[in-house]
């Protein structure tokens, strides 16, 4: 935590931590206080009085099936970005991780989609599914399927969910490739001296051994899909159609920015807080742990 | 190599180039898009293979009126917009975060667990879940439309903070015993010791920051409303937008190969500061 | 050059007192080394010369100067560390010169003095090599040097050779000798071996628990130990302890065997005898049950336990011995080379 000889004490620490301190302050603290205290209050079609309703917002939204669907089709959406973005990193990097040469090569060609912004991710795929233009529509048409995410909230669900893991495969890739080749070689030569083939080697030992990057990205890949996927909503389906896929922080957006709605959107921005909050607890435990190991 | 299976490596070369088109489709269908005219952009199905007119795309999208029919500034207006966020961002973060990292680890001083804390809740606020009210900060203080707007609500960053805190714990206290023994002063040693010591830490965070800052988004769309301050990555939505009208996904799409341009060619040039950064920022 | 002076010296963190009013004087130009076990407070107060930490109470003087409130840089010493502490990224050039550089020295004279420790110390040929392409014992002379080109009046020395091999410790152990005697600088170097202790020091400060046990020249130390605590720490192997009834002149042993010697104590006593002062005698009083002898070529090495009792006494005999074990050996000793000590106090009983 600190240095066993450290400067005297002076005002130049102060000095020094002033300009993250007051940003903090300015554009963290005092926002995110503005905005507990705005979803206390209850606004007028007009702006012009305020109320001060206590919880009446949290109680509305907990009986608003708006508000509920939009919950769970978020946790749908996570599960399914993890969930898809996950399994093809950690195949992908299994087999990376068994071949000698190329290794590195194959990582350069997998990482970059890390760069791509999400609503640039979501503006490529939008156009690979252009109902009219696109190329996988017009490959679907062939085994009988109607791509128009559009129209359709499932297919527009789907196109999101592949834009925001294919985005992902790469930081997920990066992280089981860097925990695979830290496992000592000599415990995968001991396995196999066992008898252990390459499968079993996997699945009886690579996959345990990952187990706690498993777990660290399953938090990451969370919070990826909860906060940064906006941009890829935004682009692709603004929410729509029918708010099929108006996960919580488009909703947040849209409530306050489009239907300017600030109590609302100041209490959906309070339940995201304690969301995030609750998710960084989880990953720092398992960072405590980890250290500790 | 733990057996010699032929069959086995052949496989895996296969589902890895596989995984590497998967990944590359998009980005390909992209660049193809950009080298076609109009015309057979709008003709289906859309080509798999490049075309000719390249050049003629790339030059209108950078310095034409980019897209017919809407308001938006030059491409290399907004790409310069971009770089000069992206720059701030990244410069400021790192400034701010060694300052407060160096106070934090190498001073004692009443309340330092208190400003630590106070640097710790950054982390759990992402800018998205306080959109609005940080939204009416920048505008009661004249921010909107202004490079400082858009740079310095994203620019306290508990994790790079944890991150330089957690290098110079590594750092031998020695170094500083020495230093102070040959008579450096505090800022002396952080400018001679601690910052080149630091170097490729500062080198690591640095791509991690650019990538981020340049794909800002939310944050951009809200804070400017004159064209001038448009940033390309925000861009890509209006013309998105447009093209529901008049598509010219020929455009669009060679607007969106130089809006990822930079942050790629970031990554995969400085792959092994971007994979330390990761791995570093996260943990 | 300078004389320190310590004076009723106390650390203490938090409510442990980890250095207990500490005295010393050590004159100009002479090599003090500070010895003990882990833990005994010798680098804590090392470092409180250093002015790397506060001095809880007491006096530090060096010259005439009380050094208390100064900063470490102003009080005219140089420390060599136990990891050497060079700066990584700077070459071996600019390592030696950033003292010099801070305090705003010329940069021929910078040269010159760089240029000067690198002949003596003959780190020449790395000057502008950076510290991770040295092997230890280069790094060590560049700590070294880097401390020489500050011309201060004191060198302070952190366990400078445990990270050498043991072979590279001996050749460094004469050197830093050699060039203390050159320079005349007064030097304080701590250290855990008592061989290195011996071999160093002019005088050596045996500390124990944050208390001095005994402050003189190794041949006082290892002749007349003040206490039991020295007596075992001093000398190698270790001295052998036997208790003891003393009276009428002479030492009745736990088995019931008497020795001559020791008139001037009383009562129930530790006995202290040296390994290489037992001296094989057939008749002797000291008889002892061999358990294992250990070759050492030059000598043996003779375990075994009291004849009778459970404690245990190692021989160094001379050449090469050998007998069966469960033999019983006899021994004797000259009255001069007995240590009677107090076992409550610990302190040796004078004369």
């Amino acid at each position: 935590m600190l240095k066993r000889v450290h400067f005297p004490t002076s005002l130049l620490p102060y000095l020094l931590v002033a300009p993250q301190v007051i940003i903090t302050l300015v554009f963290f603290v005092w926002p995110a206080s503005q905005a507990v205290y705005q979803s206390f209050l209850i606004e007028d079609a007009f702006g012009i009085s305020t109320e001060f309703v206590w919880f009446e917002n949290f109680i509305y939204l907990a009986t608003d099936e708006q508000y509920l669907d939009s919950f769970g089709r978020t946790i749908f959406f996570s599960v399914c970005v993890a969930v898809l973005s996950m399994s093809a990193a950690l195949i992908l990097a299994g087999f990376a991780d068994r071949i000698v040469r190329g290794a590195t090569t194959y990582r350069t060609l997998l990482i970059w989609p890390y760069a791509v912004a999400p609503v640039l991710a979501g503006a490529l795929w939008v156009f690979m599914f252009n109902p009219t233009l696109g190329i996988f529509p017009y490959l679907l048409e062939f085994v009988g399927v109607d791509w128009n995410h559009y129209l359709n909230g499932s297919q527009a669900m789907m196109l999101v969910i592949f834009a925001a893991a294919w985005k992902q495969i790469a930081y997920n890739f990066l992280f089981y490739l860097a925990a695979m080749q830290s496992i000592p070689r000599s415990l995968i030569e001991a396995a196999a001296i066992d008898g252990a083939g390459p499968l079993r080697r996997f699945r009886d030992h690579i996959f345990p051994l990952v187990s706690p990057t498993t777990f660290f990205l399953l938090v990451i890949n969370a919070v990826y899909a909860f906060f940064d996927t906006f941009g890829i909503i935004h682009a692709v389906t603004q929410g729509g159609p029918a708010n099929a896929t108006t996960i919580l922080v488009y909703k947040v957006f849209n409530d306050g920015f489009v239907g300017l709605d600030l109590g609302g959107s100041a209490a959906q921005s309070v339940i995201l807080m304690i969301l995030v909050i609750a998710m960084t607890v989880v990953q720092f435990r398992y960072v405590e742990r980890k250290v500790e190991y | 190599m733990i057996e010699n299976r032929p069959i086995l490596n052949i496989v895996s070369h296969v589902v890895l180039i596989f995984g590497v088109l998967i990944v590359a489709l998009p980005i390909w269908i992209t660049f193809v898009a950009a080298t076609h005219d109009p015309v057979r952009m709008t003709q289906a199905p859309i080509p798999m293979l490049p075309g000719g007119y390249f050049w003629e795309n790339f030059k209108q999208t950078l310095f034409g009126g980019g897209l017919s029919g809407t308001e938006t500034a030059p491409v290399w207006r907004m790409l310069l917009n971009s770089l000069f966020m992206a720059l701030m961002i990244s410069f400021g973060k790192i400034a701010i975060s060694l300052l407060s990292a160096f106070a934090i680890v190498y001073f004692k001083f009443p309340f330092r667990m208190g400003f630590f804390w106070l640097i710790f809740i950054t982390l759990m606020l992402p800018v998205e879940v306080r959109i609005l009210p940080t939204f009416e900060v920048v505008a009661d203080l004249g921010m909107l439309n202004s490079y400082w707007g858009l740079s310095i609500p994203l620019i306290a960053s508990a994790t790079a903070t944890f991150m330089f805190r957690q290098v110079f714990l590594t750092i031998p206290d020695e170094m500083l015993e020495s230093a102070r023994i040959d008579g450096a002063g505090p800022m002396r040693f952080f400018w001679d010791i601690l910052i080149p010591l630091s170097r490729t830490n500062i080198a690591a965070l640095f791509v991690i920051l650019f990538i981020y800052g340049w794909n800002q988004y939310l944050w951009p769309l809200l804070i400017t409303t004159e064209t001038d301050m448009t940033t390309i990555v925000m861009s890509i939505k209006q013309m998105l937008e447009a093209a529901e009208q008049s598509p010219q996904w020929n455009i669009i799409m060679m607007t969106a190969l130089l809006a990822m341009i930079p942050p790629v060619f970031v990554v995969v040039a400085m792959q092994r500061l971007f994979v330390q950064g990761l791995t570093e920022t996260d943990k | 050059m300078a004389s320190i002076t310590l004076k009723d010296l106390v650390k203490t963190y938090g409510d442990v007192e980890v250095l207990h009013h500490v005295d010393g004087a050590i004159e100009d130009g002479e090599f003090i080394v500070i010895v003990g076990p882990s833990g005994c407070g010798k680098s804590t107060l090392l470092r409180m010369v250093a002015g790397l930490e506060t001095v809880t109470s007491g006096e530090i003087r060096i010259g005439e100067k009380v050094v208390n409130q100064l900063e470490p840089a102003d009080r005219d010493i140089a420390m060599v560390f136990q990891n050497y502490a060079l700066y990584p990224h700077m070459s071996v050039r600019e390592n030696m010169a950033y003292g010099l550089k801070i305090r705003k020295i010329g940069k021929a004279e910078i040269e010159r003095r760089v240029q000067e420790a690198a002949d003596i110390l003959e780190i020449g040929p790395y000057l502008d090599r950076k510290p991770r392409q040295l092997s230890g014992g280069q790094r060590q002379r560049v700590a070294m040097g880097r401390a020489i080109v500050r011309n201060p009046q004191v060198f302070l020395f952190d366990e400078p050779l445990s990270n050498l091999d043991a072979k590279l410790r001996v050749q460094m152990r004469l050197e830093i000798r050699k060039l203390q005697q050159r320079l005349g600088v007064t030097s304080i170097y701590v250290t855990h071996d008592q061989v290195e202790a011996m071999t160093l020091g002019d005088r050596l400060m045996v500390l124990n628990g944050g208390y001095v046990e005994q402050f003189g020249t190794p041949i006082e130390l290892y002749d007349r130990p003040a206490t039991l605590f020295v007596a075992g720490f001093i000398g190698s192997p270790s001295m052998n302890f036997l208790p003891a009834t003393a009276g009428g002149g002479a030492l009745i042993l736990g088995n019931g065997a008497s020795l001559q010697g020791a008139g001037h104590a009383s009562g129930s006593v530790t006995l202290g005898i040296r390994p290489e002062h037992l001296l094989p005698d057939e008749n002797g009083p000291i008889r002892v049950s061999v358990q294992l002898f250990e070759q050492l070529g030059a000598n043996t090495l003779v375990h075994g336990v009291l004849e009778g009792t459970e404690t245990d006494v190692v021989a160094s005999l001379p050449g090469h011995v050998s007998a069966d074990p469960g033999t019983i050996m006899g021994f004797t000793a000259p009255a001069k080379d007995l240590h009677v000590f107090d076992p409550a106090t610990g302190r040796r009983v004078e004369e």
